[in-house]
């Protein structure tokens, strides 16, 4: 597992509250473990803050998966 | 009341503003932030208010992310304008400017600040709208269009923000003494008393302690709602 989908991991186990055996790399945030539409928000904010960038609202829609998230985040961390 | 909390008032040198702030201010909120569209019309007693210029009709050019970078625990969008005019005298300056300070302002700001009320799992929004917008008055077809649309907005925005914690509502205050009333005539003034249950006109710092209330730990159960403080002229 890379270093970023480690820490992407992190932030959603602490936000969420699920186990982190649960979460595959396309589970869904809101789908498959449980987010509301303001949890998605705030996983957002919490990327950005982890990873010093700044996501903006149009591919901060796109993110809906672990996935998305690290490959994102790949791309365009600092 | 308001220890260890902040404020941000927009218009905090208006009447009802600055006695919002003062309000606030004596009771325990010592971090109270307020914008003005000129510096110069903040009073010598208003140094406990951290004051930034901002022209609330064009808002969308300023960096509130400069501007504005801290979380606050209380959001009163007071600042408002009138231009009045018959509808069909109404230039669409005056249509445009009244919806984009009384409405159009609060999308950015409550944009802003909102981020940082989710995060932090508390927060207390309330809105300054006025009688107007749930009687109409004529002449003054913008005014009341940005104030009702106001209402609409606190009920969507308090569902989607209920499970975090923070309230949205707002005070629709009647006639209230400030800088607004203080335009009209004795004539008129006489014909809005005529209207008034109490046979007087509001004071600002009834305002202030409507919003006060919705701010404080005894409204934490209350969103979504308007707060009607006008002496009874319209009970709706």
């Amino acid at each position: 597992m890379s270093d970023i989908e480690e820490r992407v991991k992190k932030i959603v186990v602490e936000h969420l509250g699920v186990e982190e055996g649960k979460i595959q790399s396309d589970s869904k945030f809101i789908d498959d473990l449980g987010a509301d539409s303001l949890d998605t928000v705030e996983l957002v904010m919490a990327f950005e803050e982890e990873f010093g960038c700044e996501i903006p609202d149009d591919a901060a829609e796109k993110i809906v998966t672990l996935k998305d998230a690290v490959t994102y985040l790949s791309a365009n961390s600092n | 009341m308001f220890n260890d909390k902040k404020l941000f008032l927009t218009g905090g040198t208006g009447s009802i503003g600055s006695s919002i702030c003062s309000y606030f201010n004596s009771n325990g909120c010592k971090e109270i932030y307020s914008t003005t569209t000129n510096l110069d019309k903040v009073r010598s007693d208003q140094s406990y208010i951290n004051f930034k210029e901002l022209n609330l009709n064009n808002i969308e050019t300023y960096n509130l992310d400069d501007l504005f970078n801290f979380d606050i625990d209380y959001l009163v969008l007071n600042a408002g304008l009138n231009k009045d005019n018959i509808f069909l005298r109404m230039s669409s300056n005056e249509w445009n400017s009244v919806i984009n300070v009384n409405l159009n302002s609060s999308f950015y700001l409550l944009k802003h600040f909102i981020k940082k009320m989710v995060k932090k799992r508390f927060g207390r929004i309330v809105f300054i709208s006025s009688v107007v917008a749930h009687t109409g008055n004529p002449g003054q077809v913008n005014y009341t269009a940005s104030k009702s649309a106001i209402s609409g907005m606190v009920k969507s925005l308090a569902l989607e923000l209920s499970t975090r914690n923070i309230t949205v509502n707002s005070v629709a205050p009647g006639f209230i003494k400030s800088n607004m009333t203080d335009k009209l005539n004795d004539d008129q003034k006489n014909a809005i008393l005529d209207k008034i249950p109490m046979k007087k006109l509001g004071e600002s710092n009834d305002i202030a302690k409507a919003v006060g209330f919705l701010c404080s730990e005894n409204a934490s159960y209350i969103t979504g709602q308007t707060l009607h403080v006008n002496g009874g002229l319209a009970l709706i």
